[in-house]
């Protein structure tokens, strides 16, 4: 049996009396793409930093490719490559100058060094930009430049922290791809930290849920999704917002747990998508109520997050405006 | 080393590639030097001096053509006749003029009869640079109206005879040192401090700490890149400078590798006093609100503007560590005195100790983690 090519056991970060991350364990196998998912502030970030490195372990240890992460620093450095969240390539710089020097930074020898980067810019498509400045490139395409970086002296793990935050979604997928043939070629062992639902869920194989610094749910997205009870989720918008609605819902038959969103917006898990859908459209009629929409879908990462935090990812990731201008005189609303 | 060099390269690639910093650090003081230079340097024309006239006498006409001899010529005032003294006064108070002459009743008769005479000059002293130049040109016409007009034989005052060993240095040529000092100063501090933080604000440096760089490669690296742009920036400086104020010295070899071991001592005393104050330093604010403190703080101790002896003993104190201090002092015995390397060999031990040193404080306090 090989060794994982990611061991975390028990560690922790305390900045003084404020705990950052709390007796977290898990491990990714070799070639595996392992997603942390939690809401901004959760401790993703900071676990990474831990794992690579950047900030000493409270407490705890962690092997990265057989090295303990403090007794083997510079030894887990040349294992590694790491996309940090920020874009932190020199826009002043050609891409290839932005790559020549990271091999440069990673000792990577004159004679490996043109052919490195002539390998990752190919692998992330970036061959006939190698002389363009970084700044006159689009959002998508930095990333992949930071991407070519990570890879430039062929490490055995590749850690990116939040890597299509800012993207749009064309360029996000783009990025998916990319990751997904990178495994597959470089026989990659992948960790990404993530707060979009679908990026853990399409591009992961296993996944663990972060939450104020506690790992609370592993495993692969579809054992994740089979641990919420209701195998379906009905989200159901009626006409009219009334007190009851809530409760006639949790009522009716095999639903597992509602939850309001917003003024009669309800997302409702149940084990029949199909039986609480008639039934919600008979309960209606009967009342006289009409529905706006109604939908069925299977459970998501969302519900996941849901059963093990008891909140929305998105509830953290949209924050109240501290500030409201106010409308100019005469302005529509 | 390579991963050193690899720090180095990309700075300098950064530096070359955008020249804003290099124009920056080279623009305030070539401007510091063509306008304090020109301003500081003049001498004063064109004072109004209140001309009263209460004798009327031969003596006092003597008086007034000298008087307008000086108006025509060195023109350091022009005279207005004035009939009445408390109007002078009153117009020296308020400004409409810079100094009244007053001549009193029986000063010719006094002249005439070595009774003491005495001639009044009321000066607006808030401006001491106009009434000293007024008081000074007034005194050397009344030393040369009260000489005797024959010599005598032997003569009876102590005579001082001054030898001036160099050329006369105008206010620009005095400014050139410190206006070197400067330009390394400023590149330092863009180049170096306010770089260095913002590549750590937006995240660069992590990129450098997940790579197998030591913490010595990336201070020295660091530091180098630094040094190098305060390097250039120095020699860019002392071949403008010398040139718009008129100093060959440039031209001579000799002078120019004294120059050039001073602009490197130079470059690595503010390069590491600059890190050792910034090693720590996390907030982008923190470099930009702290350039004008240390601006003041070390521009003026220097001596490059005023002479240190005129300096009370606090500030001499800061002189004492100020490296501006030995900067200016060194570049002024090269390019004002042609010294030789025996004129400058203390200023670049201090320089070369004071960079080693502050780097060896800062080398340690550097955090090689976030």
């Amino acid at each position: 049996m090989t060794s994982p090519a990611i061991e975390v056991a028990h560690i922790v970060k305390r900045y003084g009396s404020f705990e950052a991350v709390k007796d977290v364990s898990f491990s990714v196998a070799d070639g595996e793409i392992f997603g942390l998912l939690g809401p901004n502030g959760a401790g993703k970030s900071t676990l990474i930093r831990m794992m690579t490195t950047l900030i000493p372990l409270t407490a705890g240890h962690a092997v990265i490719s057989g090295h303990d992460v403090a007794r083997e620093p510079d030894a887990v450095r040349r294992m590694i490559g790491v996309i940090p969240q920020a874009l932190t390539s020199d826009p002043d710089l050609t891409v290839e100058e932005n790559l020549s020097i990271y091999a440069k930074l990673y000792s990577v020898p004159r004679a490996e060094r043109e052919k490195n980067i002539a390998s990752v810019l190919e692998a992330v498509d970036l061959t006939k930009w190698r002389g363009a400045q970084v700044k006159t490139l689009s959002g998508g395409m930095r990333r992949r430049v930071e991407i070519a970086r990570g890879l430039v002296h062929n490490p055995r793990i590749f850690f990116l922290d939040e890597p299509t935050t800012g993207l749009d979604p064309v360029s996000r997928i783009a990025v998916w791809e990319m990751l997904s043939k990178l495994r597959a070629t470089r026989n990659l062992t992948i960790l990404i930290t993530t707060h979009y639902m679908n990026e853990a869920d399409k591009l992961c194989d296993r996944l663990a849920i972060v939450d104020h610094g506690t790992l609370v749910a592993l495993g692969t997205p579809l054992e994740l999704k089979h641990n919420v009870p209701g195998t379906n989720v009905v989200e159901v918008h009626f006409d009219r917002e009334t007190e009851e609605w809530q409760q006639r819902l949790e009522q009716l038959e095999g639903v597992s747990s509602v939850q309001a969103e917003s003024a009669g917006y309800y997302r409702v898990l149940t084990s029949s998508g199909s039986k609480t859908t008639m039934q919600l459209v008979e309960l209606a009629a009967s009342l006289g109520e009409s529905l706006t929409s109604l939908s069925v879908q299977n459970t998501t990462l969302d519900d996941v997050f849901v059963h093990y935090t008891g909140r929305q990812l998105r509830d953290e990731q949209v924050k109240p405006p501290v500030f409201m201008i106010p409308p100019r005189p005469g302005m529509q609303p | 080393m390579n991963r050193m060099f690899a720090i180095v390269e990309r700075e300098m690639r950064k530096f070359f590639r955008s020249p804003t910093l290099m124009i920056m650090s080279l623009m305030m003081p070539i401007l510091q030097l063509l306008i304090m230079g020109n301003a500081f340097g003049g001498k004063i024309v064109g004072e109004k001096v209140a001309f009263v006239d209460y004798d009327h006498g031969p003596q006092a006409v003597k008086l007034r053509e000298a008087f307008n001899s000086i108006a025509v010529n060195i023109k350091t005032f022009t005279t207005i006749e004035y009939t009445d003294e408390v109007q002078a006064r009153e117009d020296v108070r308020t400004g409409k003029i810079n100094a009244a002459v007053i001549i009193p009743a029986q000063y010719s008769r006094r002249v005439y009869a070595h009774d003491a005479p005495v001639l009044g000059l009321v000066v607006d002293d808030t401006d001491q640079f106009s009434s000293s130049s007024i008081e000074s040109e007034m005194q050397l016409v009344i030393n040369s109206l009260t000489a005797p007009v024959i010599q005598p034989r032997m003569a009876s005052q102590i005579a001082l005879e001054i030898v001036e060993l160099y050329p006369y240095i105008n206010y620009m040529k005095f400014l050139l040192p410190l206006t070197v000092a400067l330009a390394m100063y400023i590149s330092v501090m863009i180049g170096g401090g306010m770089l260095y933080i913002d590549d750590k604000a937006r995240g660069v440096h992590e990129g450098y700490l997940v790579t197998p760089i030591t913490s010595l490669e990336l201070v020295f690296g660091l530091n180098l890149a630094g040094s190098l742009k305060a390097i250039l920036a120095g020699i860019c400086l002392t071949v403008i400078g010398s040139l718009m104020a008129g100093l060959g010295t440039i031209f001579h070899l000799m002078a120019d590798l004294e120059l050039l071991a001073l602009i490197i001592a130079g470059s690595i005393a503010f390069n590491g006093m600059m890190f050792l104050l910034m090693v720590r330093v996390d907030d982008p604010l923190v470099p930009r609100a702290m350039f004008g403190i240390l601006n003041v703080l070390l521009l003026y101790p220097s001596g490059g503007m005023y002479p240190i002896a005129a300096f009370p003993a606090w500030l001499r104190a800061i002189s004492v560590i100020d490296p501006f201090t030995y900067c200016v002092d060194g570049f002024k015995a090269v390019l004002l005195k042609d010294g030789g390397f025996v004129a400058i060999q203390y200023d670049l031990l201090f320089l070369l100790v004071f960079g080693v040193g502050t780097l060896l404080i800062a080398t340690p306090l550097f955090k090689r983690t976030m």
